[in-house]
């Protein structure tokens, strides 16, 4: 998947491949392990709803999508270009796979609470992620559907949050200060816990212990992710953490190189 | 030494009716419009931001408890919950005041609802001047708002017949809609015309030679009721009742523009952005060049206040329509 965000990076020479980059093992660990879906069919109706908050985390996305079976990857080649399904900023208009229109922030919890409503309502056993991004808790939005959530008792909502402590106009704590961050979503009522969002058996355990206690009628749960900008390629991990990352032509190489040299010393 | 009687003072109300004395009304159109229709479509789902009983909302809660969805004093998460119930399969029906539907939460309903074309179904409470509360609860612009959205139908309706005949229109539209609900006692009209509600559709309630009314919402009221009461100043006036705004039956109504009488727009809303600028965009657009004077509000924050009074001050009275017409003529 980091391979992929790379390819589609440098399709655009620039992007937020700091962020797929961070965020991938949170896509790679709901996309394997947790969601239900049919890669054949991605609006069959008993599927578990992801929802992309974060749009410009699309490149991240689109790279699971990919490995889910349900975007072909030789379309990744078109991320971002003229008429191609895949936009910078996500948008279900565009791309199968895709359950809602992200990048106006702060949107997707209320949009994921109704999810579980309607899906509650109707009988249906699917669960509903929400992936959203440490600077949405700037947004009011989404503590009106934190408690919207637990006042409803969804359950079988669990909202994942990228701490990457970034955002666009500098650190998170000189933008807006919001740690306590776990505190804050103890206060509104949900089951929280916080991990190594590129610690990926971390991950899976979290994951594990979340959907342990969902239930249709029960506490909804927040994974609280800490990630890296830019994981798994030195070059950019190093590198002065911005929102939308400049690199340079002859860099994309380098990075394909360190990513490899990451996970192949591993297996060593 | 005795005191005078003090004058009773006209005081200010949240929810105030614009009935007249002895009018005919129907209690909470919308509500009962609104249980009819999820009788017939299990799919229907009612959702408020804390005003249910403003908004005539409160008798599908009672109705149906297990379709109906408080969402808390939270606009944004009404409609981006809305929006979600929509993509989940329901057809959701959300209700607040108009300000808060056009002003604190336009982009979830722009982004979340209209972008993706999905339907849910926005019913704004005390549209336009409805409410003496003063800037802070008169929606005077939300039409204004709301036509540049995409995809949004907007419809005005006039009274209880408007407003039974919509419900279950606005329900299987598949897109998104906006409904300026009338609640409470609201008065009923158009059942004295032949006439039903037809989404998308202008229709004319009376024909007349010397002056031509285009109307939605309440105004359609007052308009028909100066119609009457100017045929002693041998005044005869049309009436064109245009509860759909937009897509706008540019039409019908331009049928009865295109002719020598006086035309007037009517609307419980800003003369900017509403009614009499849809009509005069449409004329313009057909070539069609004729002198069109609004009735509206003025493009301005308006007083808080009696309702009655509010409504004589700011021109939308059945008295002041009639002195603007006979002025003009």
């Amino acid at each position: 998947m980091r391979h992929h965000a790379l390819d589609m990076g440098e399709v655009q020479g620039q992007g937020y491949v700091g962020q797929a980059l961070g965020a991938a093992d949170m896509f790679a660990a709901v996309y394997a392990d947790q969601l239900r879906f049919r890669a054949e069919d991605p609006d069959w109706e008993g599927r578990d709803r992801f929802l992309l908050s974060t749009g410009h985390y699309a490149i991240g996305h689109y790279a699971a999508l990919a490995e889910a079976g349900i975007v072909p990857v030789s379309e990744l080649a078109t991320y971002g270009s003229d008429d191609s399904r895949l936009p910078m900023s996500g948008m279900s208009t565009y791309t199968p796979g895709m359950e809602i229109s992200g990048g106006s922030l702060g949107h997707g919890l209320t949009i994921a609470v109704g999810t579980a409503l309607g899906l509650r309502h109707r009988g249906s056993a699917a669960r509903v992620f929400n992936f959203l991004s440490d600077g949405e808790l700037d947004e009011g939005s989404t503590w009106e559907a934190a408690m919207g959530a637990h006042h409803h008792r969804l359950g079988h909502l669990t909202a994942m949050v990228d701490i990457n402590a970034l955002q666009a106009d500098g650190k998170t704590d000189t933008v807006l200060r919001t740690e306590p961050v776990a505190d804050k979503w103890a206060a509104c009522g949900w089951f929280v816990q916080r991990v190594d969002g590129n610690d990926v058996p971390a991950l899976l355990a979290a994951f594990d212990a979340a959907a342990a206690q969902a239930a249709p009628e029960g506490v909804p749960s927040v994974i609280l992710c800490d990630t890296r900008v830019g994981k798994g390629v030195p070059l950019l991990e190093e590198r002065e953490k911005a929102h939308f990352m400049r690199i340079e032509e002859n860099e994309w190489q380098i990075c394909r190189e360190q990513l490899a040299a990451g996970y192949q010393g591993e297996g060593k | 030494m005795r005191t005078e009687p003090k004058a009773r003072l006209k005081t200010s109300a949240m929810i105030a009716s614009f009935a007249d004395p002895g009018q005919k009304t129907a209690p909470a159109p919308f509500g009962h419009a609104l249980v009819k229709a999820a009788r017939e479509n299990e799919r229907i789902a009612g959702l408020t931001a804390d005003l249910g009983k403003y908004t005539d909302m409160h008798i599908f809660a009672q109705a149906y408890p297990e379709r109906f969805f408080q969402m808390g004093m939270a606009e944004q998460l009404l409609f981006g919950a809305a929006a979600g119930m929509a993509q989940a399969g329901l057809v959701p029906f959300a209700s607040t005041y108009a300000v808060f539907a056009a002003r604190r939460a336009y982009d979830f309903l722009c982004l979340d609802i209209a972008e993706p074309n999905l339907n849910v179904n926005i019913v704004g409470g005390l549209p336009g001047l409805a409410t003496g509360y003063g800037p802070s609860h008169q929606a005077t612009e939300d039409m204004a708002i709301f036509r540049g959205m995409p995809n949004l139908t907007i419809v005005d309706p006039c009274d209880p017949v408007d407003i039974e005949q919509a419900v279950p229109q606005l329900a299987a539209s598949g897109g998104p809609t906006y409904l300026r609900l009338l609640r409470g006692n609201v008065p009923t009209v158009l059942d004295e015309y032949d006439y039903t509600f037809e989404l998308g559709k202008a229709k004319v309630l009376r024909g007349g030679n010397d002056v031509v009314f285009v109307s939605s919402g309440l105004m359609t009221m007052r308009a028909l009721a100066a119609a009457k009461e100017l045929a002693a100043h041998n005044v005869d006036p049309a009436v064109v009742h245009t509860p759909t705004i937009k897509p706008f039956d540019a039409a019908t109504v331009l049928a009865e523009v295109d002719t020598d009488r006086l035309v007037i727009t009517l609307e419980n809303h800003t003369v900017v952005g509403g009614l009499f600028e849809t009509v005069a965009s449409a004329a313009v657009r057909a070539g069609i060049s004729r002198r069109i004077l609004p009735i509206g509000l003025p493009d301005e924050f308006l007083h808080a206040g009696a309702l009655p009074t509010l409504h004589e001050r700011y021109g939308l009275t059945v008295e002041r329509i009639k002195q603007t017409v006979l002025a003009e003529l």
